[in-house]
């Protein structure tokens, strides 16, 4: 203890450091988590994700209104917390541990960060409000290519209708639009690539929901005929807007990554403890309990990473391209192969439906492959590090056979 | 007396250490005495013994002061005498006077320290080895065999783990002592390694004697004295933050960077998982520092670095010989040198290849270690043991 008081003494302490956990983030997690034990255990996940839309409105409004965790990266001004996305980012750690079913990476992840990054506004200052107290949902069907905005992919287009604009258009695969109050949608229009917001209960807006691999995150079609529109974000601004939102999506997902991995992890080890076979747990066999070591090692790495990116992105400490494809490079194979040794590790019955291995693997592998999975994220991370790379004076020497 | 009073006295002793004993100017001896003698070289430790009695957090101060006006870094010098030696010395010498009479050459490096641990018959079952301590009147008659020693051939004096009672299990029958290196039936040979060097050294013990009096800790107490040996070590947890992409990785990308034309995508792909995976590693050991910074004591991800460090080192240098290609066939020298720089993970790639071998063996098996992740970390349950409760003669080996 006289160690951890000279710290504190002899360090210049001029706020956080990275890596902190602060009292106020224990609190939240614990508040966060006790609300998921609550409303989100494993019956209510079935329950919700087998309902028309894949969730609950009436709990994701509580986590608005009651917790007031939807908007932790929302500026105060515009009706959030002000406390910023590393405190976000550990709440959206505990929804994804919980697997809550709800437009975490719609409406939290993508949505209000776009909003958020968007030229100030009545617009704006309309959207915001509801989405954060969680009375209504969003989702953000924009074109992307490994964590990305790709303007090339562009499928709707935007022409001047009167005071507003329509869109017309088909965009697939849209992330938690079923049942989305409001959609933003990237349009190409005489001026450009712009950002409109759209009403989903509009009667020019249809979505289609689509059977998903994984039913606690849904997806949908988005057709729109002449959808009544918004500007919210120019052309001048777009990319700059879904940079942003991609951005923090990556690292918020990177954080629903860790928590889904160190749940898996958490319930095998308990298994592993208490299944017992040739009359001894089988975590005191070493072919077990060495496959739970690098569980263990993978959830750790994913832990840095993520905590990392949300770090950077917070304080702009590290470049946001290559924070966030480290961590989604890292966060998508650790909970892929975590939640894959967990189902191993779990014998018959974790290849069961009644068991909720496979729920979070489904969860592990659609993450995975959203926002770019882990080899398109090397890939990024090459072209940044590898391939203008030049020689320089520290190559280690090369034997050539001649002593 | 409160800690800040404490770090605004060790700073002000290392600056007039420094000032009055200029390290560059100054053989790196004499200015380590002067540490010694002005209670730097371990501020925890009691005054006269090196330290300064405050707290231990507070050596990093001091090392701030005294390594920016150019003072040497003495762990470098004196690993196992800076790091295990001498706490185990300051907790455990019979007499003050005799914890100085080791610690002060300790300090100056005068005097080097070697371990004698591991055996050929006990490396990852250290509690079962077989070198014995016998003994007779005032002194005790050491008989056995020691493997993987460095520093053997240079240093002036060993911590020895041997055994005293054979018929107790075996954590109970070992005794800690220090051995003189230079005493009649200590004879140290070079060990040779796949990379054709000789960092280390076997040492054969045969009728050494040591006084009573070199004995640390009680008769019997041996396991929990190396216990705290090995609790005290400096580990690299307190030291500054590495950069990112330094370490084992920045000769992959030197190399991939000095050599475009053996480029392929495969080679890309790999080169950018292990940078990745040196990024994750990079990140979670300064994720264990400030765990320590703010919780006082590492968490799991402090044990998942040597496993992961020794892992890693293998599969750089696998990709840095896959690079190289037709190239990585050649050898510089099988050549044994013992001139100080026969350490190998400063020689050619292709040596620094063999010696990754050892990594995952050296300081902990990547299997031990996955078993401390699994018990101690996760909680797990252990393997049967075949020796548990057994008298330690009774335990087959082999």
């Amino acid at each position: 203890m006289a160690d951890t008081a000279t710290e504190v003494a002899t360090e210049p302490h001029t706020g956080p450091v990275e890596f902190d956990v602060t009292e106020e983030q224990q609190e939240l997690r614990a508040a966060v988590r006790r609300f998921c034990a609550e409303q989100s255990d494993g019956p209510a996940v079935r329950r919700h994700m087998e309902s028309e839309h894949g969730h609950d409105p009436a709990v994701w409004a509580r986590l608005g209104r009651e917790l007031g965790v939807l908007g932790l990266a929302v500026p105060e001004e515009l009706g959030g917390a002000g406390a910023g996305l590393v405190e976000q980012s550990i709440v959206v750690e505990e929804l994804g541990a919980a697997l809550l079913c709800g437009p975490v990476l719609g409406t939290i992840g993508l949505a209000l960060p776009a909003l958020v990054a968007s030229s100030a506004g009545p617009l704006r200052d309309e959207l915001v409000p509801s989405l954060v107290d969680g009375s209504r949902t969003a989702a953000l069907a924009a074109p992307e290519r490994a964590g990305l905005f790709d303007p090339h992919a562009i499928t709707v287009g935007a022409v001047h209708a009167g005071d507003g604009w329509e869109l017309t258009g088909v965009v697939p695969q849209v992330v938690d639009a079923a049942g989305a109050d409001l959609l933003l949608v990237a349009a190409s229009g005489p001026e450009g690539i712009a950002l409109f917001a759209v009403p989903g209960a509009a009667e020019q807006v249809q979505t289609e929901p689509l059977t998903t691999l994984d039913l606690t995150r849904r997806q949908a079609t988005v057709r729109m005929r002449e959808a009544p529109a918004r500007l919210l974000a120019g052309a001048d601004e777009i990319d700059a807007v879904l940079g942003h939102a991609f951005y923090t999506a990556s690292a918020l997902l990177a954080a629903e990554q860790v928590g889904g991995a160190q749940h898996m992890l958490d319930v095998t080890v308990a298994y592993a403890k208490e299944r017992l076979q040739f009359g001894r747990p089988i975590g005191s066999f070493q072919a077990v309990k060495h496959r739970l070591a690098d569980m263990l090692v993978l959830v750790e790495h994913a832990r840095s990473t993520a905590q990392h990116a949300a770090w950077a992105l917070q304080t702009g400490s590290d470049d946001p391209f290559l924070a966030t494809s480290i961590a989604q490079a890292t966060c998508s194979e650790a909970y892929y192969r975590v939640a894959a040794d967990a189902v191993q590790l779990h014998g018959g019955i974790g290849f069961t439906w009644e068991h909720e291995a496979h729920l979070y693997f489904k969860r592990a592998v659609t993450d995975a492959a959203l926002l770019g999975g882990a080899e398109i994220h090397r890939d990024r991370i090459a072209a940044a590090v590898l391939d203008h790379v030049r020689a320089t004076p520290g190559v280690p020497p090369v034997a050539d056979g001649r002593a | 007396m409160s800690t800040a009073t404490d770090a605004a006295r060790v700073e002000e002793v290392a600056g007039r250490v420094v000032a009055d004993h200029d390290p560059r100017r100054l053989p790196v001896q004499e200015f380590l005495g002067a540490c010694f003698d002005a209670g730097l070289s371990w501020v925890h430790f009691p005054d006269g013994l090196g330290g300064l009695g405050v707290s231990r957090g507070l050596q990093a101060s001091a090392d701030a002061v005294l390594q920016s006006a150019g003072g040497p870094v003495p762990f470098r010098l004196n690993p196992i005498g800076y790091g295990m030696a001498a706490p185990t010395i300051s907790e455990h010498a019979r007499s003050p006077e005799l914890a100085r009479s080791w610690l002060r050459p300790l300090a100056t490096t005068e005097e080097l320290w070697c371990q004698l641990f591991s055996e050929p018959g006990a490396g990852s079952d250290l509690a079962g080895l077989a070198t014995s301590a016998v003994r007779d009147g005032d002194t005790w008659v050491v008989n056995g065999q020691k493997v993987w020693t460095s520093l053997a051939h240079r240093a002036r004096w060993a911590l020895l783990l041997a055994r005293t009672d054979p018929d107790q299990p075996k954590h109970k029958g070992l005794t800690y002592f220090v051995l003189d290196m230079e005493a009649a039936g200590v004879r140290t040979r070079p060990l040779r390694q796949m990379t054709g060097q000789a960092e280390f050294n076997e040492v054969f013990l045969e009728d050494a004697r040591i006084p009573d009096e070199h004995r640390l800790g009680a008769v019997g107490d041996g396991w929990r004295v190396a216990m705290t040996t090995l609790m005290n070590e400096r580990s690299a947890i307190g030291a500054g933050g590495a950069e990112r992409g330094s370490g084992t990785i920045a000769d992959a990308l030197a190399l991939w960077a000095d050599r475009p034309h053996r480029r392929t995508p495969v080679l890309r792909d790999r080169l950018a998982a292990l940078w990745t995976r040196s990024e994750a590693q990079r990140l979670t050991s300064a994720r264990a520092r400030r765990g320590v910074a703010s919780a006082g004591s590492p968490g799991p991800e402090g044990s998942v670095a040597k496993l992961v460090s020794a892992e890693l080192n293998q599969d750089v240098y696998e990709f840095c010989m896959d690079l190289l290609g037709p190239e990585s066939t050649l050898y510089s020298s099988y050549e044994v040198r013992r001139d100080g720089r026969e350490a190998d993970w400063r020689g050619a790639v292709q040596q620094r290849f063999l010696r990754s071998r050892a990594n995952t063996i050296e300081g902990g098996t990547s299997e031990v270690l996955r078993n401390i992740l699994g018990e101690r970390v996760l909680g797990l349950p252990g393997d049967l043991r075949a020796d548990a409760g057994k008298a330690w003669k009774e335990v087959p080996r082999g």
